[in-house]
């Protein structure tokens, strides 16, 4: 078990204690969002399809964090960024959107954040959104977002 | 004097150049006789309908083609900028094999193209074309699957490979219409259409307007297949089944990267059998998973079309056993795993693709299915993963993938011996830049590991085993390996070593859009920086130019012969199949 994996588990760990607690569950101010990691977005993969895991489903509308990699932007004016789980290196004769793994989530920036050297890992926290949804000014499709972004390096 | 001339001469010829029209086919293009294509001229200048002047051996060309084309006043560019005009006729046919002299002029431009209009044999020499094609394949992949796969005592290899006993019968050049070198797209396409082509397109001649799908089309061999037989074709592939190869059958675009476009295209063709990754692009958008950004669920659509659908190797194996005729198999959302990962180590997207058939099983399942077919059939099986594995430099996948396609090979061996009417292909669609130049040693004194590089006699032999006899080395990490090296690449850190963990990533993108080399292999023991030698916008290892060694056997493979140019290959292809019978 790595570092982070630890600290990340013991945070869970803490919230389930709290969790447990009825009266604190409708009132926790103090607690940023949870953290979700790309092994936690899918509970099945499939030739046919993939389907989200009960984590995704129970955080939507939630503030959560997610370590990643900032991929290069498709363009320079877009308003979100893609967060992948390695660095990515793109196909050479793609260039379209076409060729992102499938294990993508995108983040909407809640204002312009200076873009970070693409290897560097960093960490964006938003809130989730789950569902097929088209971005209207470059026609970008989604099916996992953060929503009123920022982000850290880490 | 003589010197000055010449000079004259060719400023002559340039300052010629800029006033010339482009016609589309090509100067010294061959067509099929019969084959519907598109004819178009682009003139530099907008130039008005009753200037333009078009002969065909001298006569109006309407009254040759049949009709008049279509009149475009302006065609606009990107930044909706005048291109000039220009005439699009499309489907045309020519009904008569012969030399044909197309000669344009409006205004100050002219051009003049002449078209080879072939026919072919009478009579199909082969029942059936087995066209096995490794993309990206190079001698070294040859060579180095030999060595790892039957190891090689005192100079002499300890075993063949099921290619080896094909002969090697053409050099092809693989060079594209703007360019010596060439991407898997206009390769496949020059096979697959009789017609070469620009960077990125596929079964048409690159236009110059912005749009990807008006380019001037000629027809493919599925199309023409189609059009003259009742022959049953399959299309198989390790990669997406979008992906430029398999595409290059059915395919009509600009750009390669249309693939949500070009699942409609296979679907309008309807390739009898079709095996392969690439579902997220037959999936609606609304499904996770999916790279379509509409709402079009081909998996109902190719239901719907009688299609038997298989998703692992359970159901491929129960589909190929079963009565229906059609069959469409998707084993993975995108390409699917390469054979070191999918059988032997489980990295890549193994866990959660787990029961990917390979290459070999799905080259099985799709000849049991087509020779049902007392007509015949058309196969092409593509190893797509030694180009996916080259271009990122990592030759141990490179090398096992070959291996795979080998004993596809062998599979379409074992069909050709008891149906002897079958001509069987082997090629690459272009090369990488790679050569075997030793090994490596680990026991080699000293923590240095270019050190621990053999070179001439200190190289010795690998030591691989194969003790389960499958073919493939029982491990890939032994401590004398194949030592390959790429003559060019992005900046990257040589390991020396077998990527054991997954498919190797020399370079990622930095902020400034450039490759630099990916810090994740610095500190592997004896790591080495390695200086890339091309732009720094390419992020892998690039084509070689290098011709592919094309090799045959079977009725119709007489046809290939010494230097070809890929376009030609599609002509010993109809040839065998007697696809270009004048008809009256």
């Amino acid at each position: 078990m790595t570092q982070t994996d630890r600290v990340s588990f013991e945070r869970r760990r803490l919230l389930c204690a709290l969790a447990a607690l009825p009266t604190l569950a409708l009132s926790r101010p103090a607690l940023a969002g949870e953290t979700l990691g790309f092994g936690e977005l899918y509970k099945s993969f499939g030739v046919l399809g993939l389907e989200f895991s009960d984590k995704v489903k129970r955080l939507n509308g939630q503030d959560v964090a997610v370590k990643g990699f900032m991929a290069p932007p498709l363009k320079a004016e877009a308003n979100f960024f893609v967060l992948t789980e390695i660095p990515m290196s793109l196909c050479p004769f793609c260039s379209s959107d076409a060729d992102w793994p499938d294990n993508i989530l995108v983040v909407y920036l809640a204002e312009k954040q200076t873009f970070v050297q693409y290897n560097a890992p960093i960490e964006a926290q938003g809130v989730l959104e789950y569902g097929s949804w088209v971005d209207p000014e470059t026609g970008f499709v989604s099916q996992l977002r953060l929503r009123g972004a920022t982000f850290d390096t880490v | 004097m003589r010197k000055l001339i010449l000079a004259l001469a060719s400023a002559t010829i340039l300052a010629g150049a800029a006033n010339a029209a482009t016609v589309y086919p090509i100067d010294r293009a061959t067509i099929l006789v019969g084959s519907p294509f598109d004819f178009k001229v682009e003139f530099d200048a907008v130039v008005k309908p009753e200037d333009v002047k078009i002969t065909v051996n001298g006569k109006d060309y309407a009254e040759v083609f049949g009709k008049p084309a279509e009149f475009v006043a302006e065609e606009k560019g990107a930044e909706d900028e005048v291109l000039g005009s220009a005439l699009i006729l499309r489907g045309l046919t020519i009904g008569t094999a012969g030399d044909y002299t197309v000669e344009v002029s409006a205004g100050s431009e002219t051009q003049s193209v002449n078209w080879d209009v072939y026919e072919t044999a009478a009579q199909p020499k082969a029942k059936n074309i087995i066209f096995l094609i490794a993309d990206g394949l190079s001698v070294a992949h040859r060579t180095g699957a030999r060595i790892m796969s039957k190891g090689m005592t005192e100079g002499k290899a300890n075993g063949r490979l099921a290619m080896d006993d094909i002969p090697p019968v053409a050099f092809i050049g693989t060079s594209s219409t703007h360019s010596i070198a060439t991407d898997s797209a206009n390769t496949m396409s020059a096979y697959m259409t009789g017609h070469k082509s620009r960077v990125n397109a596929l079964g048409v001649y690159a236009d110059r307007t912005p749009a990807s799908l008006d380019d001037p089309k000629v027809e493919t061999i599925a199309e023409a297949l189609r059009r003259n037989t009742r022959k049953s074709i399959g299309i198989v592939s390790t990669s997406e089944l979008q992906d430029a190869t398999p595409a290059a059958l059915v395919a009509h675009t600009r750009k390669r990267a249309d693939k949500a476009e070009i699942v409609g295209m296979m679907l309008d063709v309807k390739p009898d059998v079709l095996l392969g990754g690439g579902s997220a692009y037959f999936l609606s958008k609304d499904v996770p998973g999916s790279k379509r950004k509409d709402d079009k669920d081909y998996i109902a659509e190719f239901r719907n079309a009688d299609y038997a659908i298989a998703t692992d190797k359970a159901e491929l194996a129960a589909a190929a056993g079963s009565n229906q005729e059609r069959l469409l198999g998707l084993f993975h959302t995108g390409n699917m795993d390469v054979t070191l990962d999918r059988d032997f180590l489980k990295k890549g997207t193994v866990d959660k693709f787990p029961n990917q058939p390979g290459l070999v099983e799905m080259t099985r399942a799709a000849l049991d299915k087509l020779s049902k077919n007392p007509e015949g059939f058309f196969l092409m099986v593509e190893a797509a993963s030694v180009d996916k594995m080259s271009h990122p430099l990592d030759w141990d996948r490179a090398l096992v993938e070959t291996i795979e396609f080998d004993k596809a090979i062998g599979v379409a061996r074992e069909f050709a011996e008891k149906n002897p009417d079958t001509l069987i292909v082997v090629t690459g669609d272009h090369t990488h830049g790679v050569a075997i130049i030793g090994t490596v040693d680990d026991e080699k004194p000293g923590d240095v590991m270019r050190e621990k590089v053999g070179t001439y006699d200190n190289a010795g032999f690998p030591n691989y085993e194969d003790k389960d006899g499958d073919g493939y080395p029982d491990r890939i990490d032994v401590s004398r390996r194949l030592f390959l090296a790429a003559n060019n690449g992005p900046d990257h850190y040589e390991t020396f070593r077998p990527k054991l963990d997954g498919p190797f990533v020399p370079a990622v993108q930095n902020e400034a859009k450039e490759y630099v080399a990916n810090e994740a292999y610095k500190d592997v023991p004896g790591a080495v920086f390695v200086e890339g030698n091309i732009p720094k916008e390419d992020d892998t290892g690039v084509h070689a130019v290098d011709d592919v060694v094309l090799q045959a056997i079977g009725p119709g493979s007489e046809g290939f012969r010494g230097y070809m140019e890929q376009s030609d290959v599609y002509r010993v292809l109809a040839d065998a199949f007697a696809l270009g019978v004048p008809k009256d």
